[in-house]
């Protein structure tokens, strides 16, 4: 294996009278695609926003790429896509690129480059409030990756697409992580763990079961993620 | 900061504008229509008119501008794209200065627009430069997108955005001196309206109708202005932040 792109210790997130994460502990290996999966309201966006430095936290150690989580240094090496589009909805997708690529500081080129990664070429010039759901979150990724960052962290990118589109995307993720490019993806389709190199299974802000899906169906003994999942639910009752 | 970033932020923040024709043609025209139907108002008094119609001036873009300007951050917020600002190399100041850039260029317009029409054809009389009336319209316009910017913190929704308009416009509208003087107003007011930006464009809007060269007083507030935009734009900056619980 090889060495982590992210290493998370003793992380604790408290939002109001919630703890949404009390302690976690976490390494997720670089150049390769992990999926975080579980259900709605786990704290899978929490940690997402922890590594990309965005949340506020309690206590805890948050490492990306070896520096501290939310560095200056990390800002153009990280890729972040939030589960809103976060794009300038009045501007066409072309326009949103450059104004986020002139933010990076990356060359004019790289917007050119995205846009065809994700298969948007016949939309760059549309107005970005125009454009369906699914066009609209990989115009998102589209930013994310410009300047190729060596991490993407995407929160639930897939959602609401049609099968046929989220298959191209899943192959534009193995491309990017055959390139070396460090994947965390967040689903609560269990469905696409068959996709990912690794799994992190979560629930209520703690990692239930961190390994590959070969891995977690046999120490589990079950035939697919979603009876995994309900066996380590199970297992973590007992013991409590 | 990077001249780069700020240029390619007001760029951005014009491009979305220039998209919008109502809202520019509704910013650029009524300031013109009320100051028309002021003219008309006060049909036999000149006076009034030459009184009031030079401190609007320097009313309506810090309206305009507030408004704008906490809606438009308000939806920087909303929609994520304020984080993922904030998650790449862009600095507060780069942001900040970029919406003051890009408002200021379209206070400009609306300035000399309004100027324009009000001098040109409706006959306001001035007495000082027509440059300096609008320097003092730039300048509250740039005031009205700081206060904004700081007041868009507070606000969750758009309706609460609006709402701000009367919380924060309204008593500087009544306390700058525009319906009654401030030397005249009950004393503890007029200390508040020392106080208040607003107070301050009006001086200089009355002074700069009066006095034909721009006097050591008018150019005082025209740095108290500048003092004032720059506070509300540290405070404006403070409530950008790059980690939100």
């Amino acid at each position: 294996m090889s060495a982590s792109a992210i290493s998370v210790s003793g992380l604790r997130v408290v939002r109001g009278d919630t703890v949404v994460i009390p302690g976690l502990d976490l390494d997720i290996a670089s150049g390769a695609i992990t999926g975080l999966l579980g259900p709605s309201g786990c704290g899978k966006t929490t940690l997402m926003r922890a590594i990309v430095g965005v949340q506020r936290i309690v206590s805890g150690d948050v490492r990306v790429l070896g520096i501290p989580a939310g560095l200056p240094e990390l800002r153009r090496r990280v890729g972040y896509v939030t589960q809103a589009p976060s794009l300038y909805s009045d501007l066409t997708v072309t326009e949103n690129l450059r104004y986020f690529a002139r933010v990076l500081g990356v060359d004019m080129s790289e917007v050119g480059r995205v846009v065809e990664v994700v298969d948007l070429g016949h939309r760059a010039d549309s107005v970005v409030v125009r454009l369906s759901g699914g066009e609209q979150a990989r115009a998102s990724l589209a930013v994310a990756l410009l300047g190729e960052p060596e991490l993407l962290v995407l929160d639930e990118p897939t959602v609401g697409l049609d099968p046929l589109l989220r298959q191209d995307l899943w192959a534009s993720f193995r491309r990017l992580a055959d390139a070396g490019v460090t994947l965390l993806v967040s689903s609560h389709v269990m469905d696409e763990a068959s996709r990912c190199d690794r799994l992190v299974l979560m629930r209520d802000g703690q990692v239930l079961a961190h390994e590959t899906l070969k891995d977690l169906l046999s120490t589990t003994s079950t035939t697919d993620v979603e009876s995994a999942f309900l066996q380590l639910v199970q297992d973590t009752g007992a013991h409590t | 900061m990077t001249a780069a970033r700020v240029f390619a932020t007001a760029r951005r923040v014009l491009q979305q504008l220039r998209r919008d024709h109502r809202s520019v043609a509704l910013m650029l025209v009524v300031p013109i229509v009320l100051i028309a139907l002021l003219k008309w108002v006060y049909w036999d008094d000149q006076a009034v008119f030459d009184r009031i119609g030079l401190p609007l001036l320097g009313i309506f873009p810090f309206v305009t501008m507030f408004l704008v300007t906490s809606v438009a951050t308000l939806r920087e917020r909303q929609s994520g794209t304020l984080e993922r600002l904030l998650s790449m190399p862009l600095s507060k100041v780069d942001l900040l200065l970029g919406y003051q850039i890009a408002f200021g260029i379209f206070a400009t317009l609306q300035a000399v627009l309004a100027v324009a029409v009000t001098v040109g054809l409706l006959g306001l009389s001035v007495a000082g430069p027509l440059w300096a009336v609008v320097l003092v319209a730039i300048l509250v316009a740039l005031l009205g997108t700081a206060i904004g910017l700081a007041v868009s913190a507070l606000a969750r929704t758009e309706f609460q955005a609006v709402q701000f308009l009367p919380a924060v416009i309204l008593p500087q509208f009544l306390l700058c001196g525009l319906l009654a003087t401030r030397e005249s107003m009950q004393p503890i007011l007029a200390a508040i309206s020392n106080l208040l930006p607003l107070s301050y464009a009006v001086d200089a809007m009355k002074e700069i109708g009066v006095a034909p060269s721009v006097s050591t007083e008018t150019w005082r507030d025209l740095v108290i202005m500048v003092l004032f935009i720059v506070g509300f734009l540290i405070i404006g900056s403070a409530t950008l932040r790059r980690r939100t619980p």
